[in-house]
């Protein structure tokens, strides 16, 4: 499977000049607002008409405006979930579910009600109105509604960024099954690393409307030149397997080798999880610290070092666990006369690690 | 209930008639108008505003002259339908109906525009992602979010024309038993020696009548409103 994006459209000092092909899996449009990912994603699903471009999947057409084709977006079946929800209030989430079922063609098949309603923990609220739901309740149902269409393809844009950070993370484990559990591309806008680190298989970062960087979450969240959000969202990220959870409630990680200790995760032994680390969690040293209290020692070497006009560097460490990024004052680079090739230790403390960097 | 005459029957029941057939033909067409006020960007606009608005401004008496050169026997309008459908205006109660109906249309397409204006539309794209196409997304969001409002341009309308005086005597004249709704018979009593009685009478009806359509539908648009947002 392959999703093309060629747009262009032009709004009264903005212009949006996106280019991107990307593989099956969740794609995250990532950059700060006003960057054009919601533009992106409107005219994915018909609701903006833009001055040129194509969109397809697959030989699956939704529009090409050098053809003149335009599928409107009742015909398009995408399912698209809001920022706001945007249930019906008249109608019960019972009802809300079915509305998309309602003008599913014959042929579809959709999830199971079932399955959706227990992959979401909808039960209970089905005879309520959205009226008295929370606002990570209505997200969930906004989630099932989307599905239960019959999409072919689902889009979401920033679906968590009105929830607080309670409920993100009751809500961010059901995307993280979607993309694992539901065979149908995903194109997800976010301006939140934490969330690109956790559900991206492809991320595509998009800066003043154009195209600036495209790859897996460890490749573009690793990469010290590719920073959307500016160099405080910089972190990289890794991957690693749960070796133990230990009883003085911490989990143990195998990270290409290395161990790596959080607080307790809810995820079963030898599960698979990537693990953002913030930039500017990370401490360096040159020479092995002793008596130290973190608990993550990552020897590696210096890579790359980067920094503009402010006081900080990000610089790049290779290690057995894979590239981390760390947020150093450019005088602390120069003390420890860091360049490419420095043999460095990255120190993180397992308690800076945030539950909502850890995902499946 | 022998404390009305056959007459003054007749003109109770003519007035009814009239108000259904009034707010039944505002209806599909006022609501339509709302919407295209309401959503629709397109040329002449504004004139149309101003069209619909027009009955609530001008003089009745004109609106039913307006109405007696169209649609009279005379009429373009009046001639054109009397052949095609074989349907006759003038003098009529079908005229009177038209008349009501005319001057009861704006209060129709206000209040029917006043809540297309107050759904949000991006429910409605909501619901055209979800496959619904333009008419289902009419149908199944804006027009159940919308009934409260059109209730009461029902109610605005209906009352509009059993009390319709002007525009309606102008029109189809004030003959008993075929366009002499209540407030034409009241007219008529007023100016009859003797008909006090029956002044009274009328009004006491034409109030009770007026308050009863407006208690139903404080009651069902009440009823609608805790279905549409409620808890």
């Amino acid at each position: 499977m392959t999703l093309a994006c060629h747009l262009k459209h032009a709004f009264p000092g903005f212009t949006l000049d996106a280019h991107f092909e990307v593989p099956e899996g969740l794609t995250v449009l990532y950059g700060r607002s006003g960057s054009g990912k919601t533009t992106v994603v409107n005219a994915a699903a018909g609701l903006l008409r833009p001055d040129e471009g194509r969109m397809q999947v697959d030989d699956w057409l939704l529009f090409d405006t050098a053809q003149k084709a335009w599928l409107p977006p009742h015909k398009r079946r995408v399912g698209y979930i809001f920022q706001e929800g945007r249930l019906f209030p008249h109608l019960t989430v019972a009802q809300n579910l079915r509305y998309g079922h309602w003008f599913a063609p014959k042929g579809a098949t959709p999830e199971p009600m079932d399955r959706v309603v227990n992959m979401l923990g909808l039960g209970p609220l089905l005879h309520r109105r959205p009226a008295a739901l929370s606002g990570g309740e209505k997200q969930r149902v906004a989630i099932g509604r989307a599905l239960l269409a019959a999409p072919r393809m689902i889009l979401a844009d920033e679906p968590l960024s009105a929830l607080d950070d309670a409920r993100k993370s009751e809500v961010l484990p059901y995307f993280e099954r979607l993309r694992d559990e539901v065979e149908i591309p995903i194109l997800y806008v976010t301006h939140s690393a934490a969330e690109v680190a956790r559900l991206a298989t492809t991320v595509v970062t998009l800066e003043d409307g154009r195209v600036t960087g495209q790859g897996t979450a460890a490749e573009v969240l690793g990469d010290p030149s590719v920073t959307p959000l500016g160099a405080r969202a910089a972190g990289a990220v890794l991957e690693a397997t749960i070796t133990k959870h230990h009883p003085d409630a911490l989990t143990e990680l195998n990270a290409g080798g290395t161990p790596l200790f959080l607080p307790a995760l809810a995820q079963p032994e030898g599960s698979s999880v990537r693990v953002r680390i913030a930039a500017h969690d990370v401490i360096l040293s040159t020479t092995e610290p002793a008596d130290l209290s973190a608990l993550n020692l990552l020897p590696g070497t210096v890579q790359d070092i980067r920094s503009g006009q402010g006081p900080g560097a990000i610089v790049s460490l290779d290690t057995a666990a894979g590239r981390i990024l760390a947020r150093v004052t450019r005088r602390s680079a120069e003390r420890l006369d860091l360049k490419t090739g420095t043999p460095c230790y990255a120190v993180i403390k397992s308690v800076a690690l945030a539950p909502q960097d850890i995902g499946g | 209930m022998d404390w009305l005459t056959p007459e003054e029957w007749q003109a109770v029941a003519l007035s009814l008639r009239v108000a259904f057939w009034a707010t039944l033909f505002c209806l599909p067409i006022g609501v339509f108008t709302a919407y295209a006020l309401a959503r629709w960007a397109f040329p002449g606009r504004q004139l149309l505003n101003i069209l619909v608005h027009l009955p609530l401004i001008m003089p009745p008496v004109v609106t039913g002259y307006l109405l007696l050169i169209a649609f009279g026997p005379q009429g373009g309008l009046g001639a054109l339908l009397k052949e095609t459908f074989g349907l006759t205006f003038a003098f009529r109660w079908t005229g009177a109906a038209l008349a009501s109906g005319v001057m009861a249309f704006p209060f129709m397409v206000r209040a029917a525009r006043l809540s297309i204006e107050a759904v949000d539309p991006k429910l409605e794209q909501a619901a055209a992602t979800l496959g619904a196409s333009r008419a289902w997304v009419f149908v199944t969001v804006t027009l159940p979010m919308i009934l409260p409002g059109i209730l009461a341009g029902c109610v605005l309308a209906f009352a509009k024309g059993m009390g319709e005086f002007g525009a309606t005597i102008t029109f189809v004249s004030n003959i008993p038993g075929e366009t002499q709704t209540i407030p034409l018979a009241i007219d008529l009593a007023l100016e009859t020696p003797g008909g006090e009685g029956r002044v009274m009478r009328l009004a006491l009806i034409s109030i009770a009548l007026a308050a009863g359509a407006l208690a139903l539908s404080e009651w069902v648009s009440r009823r609608v409103a805790a279905r549409v947002g409620g808890v």
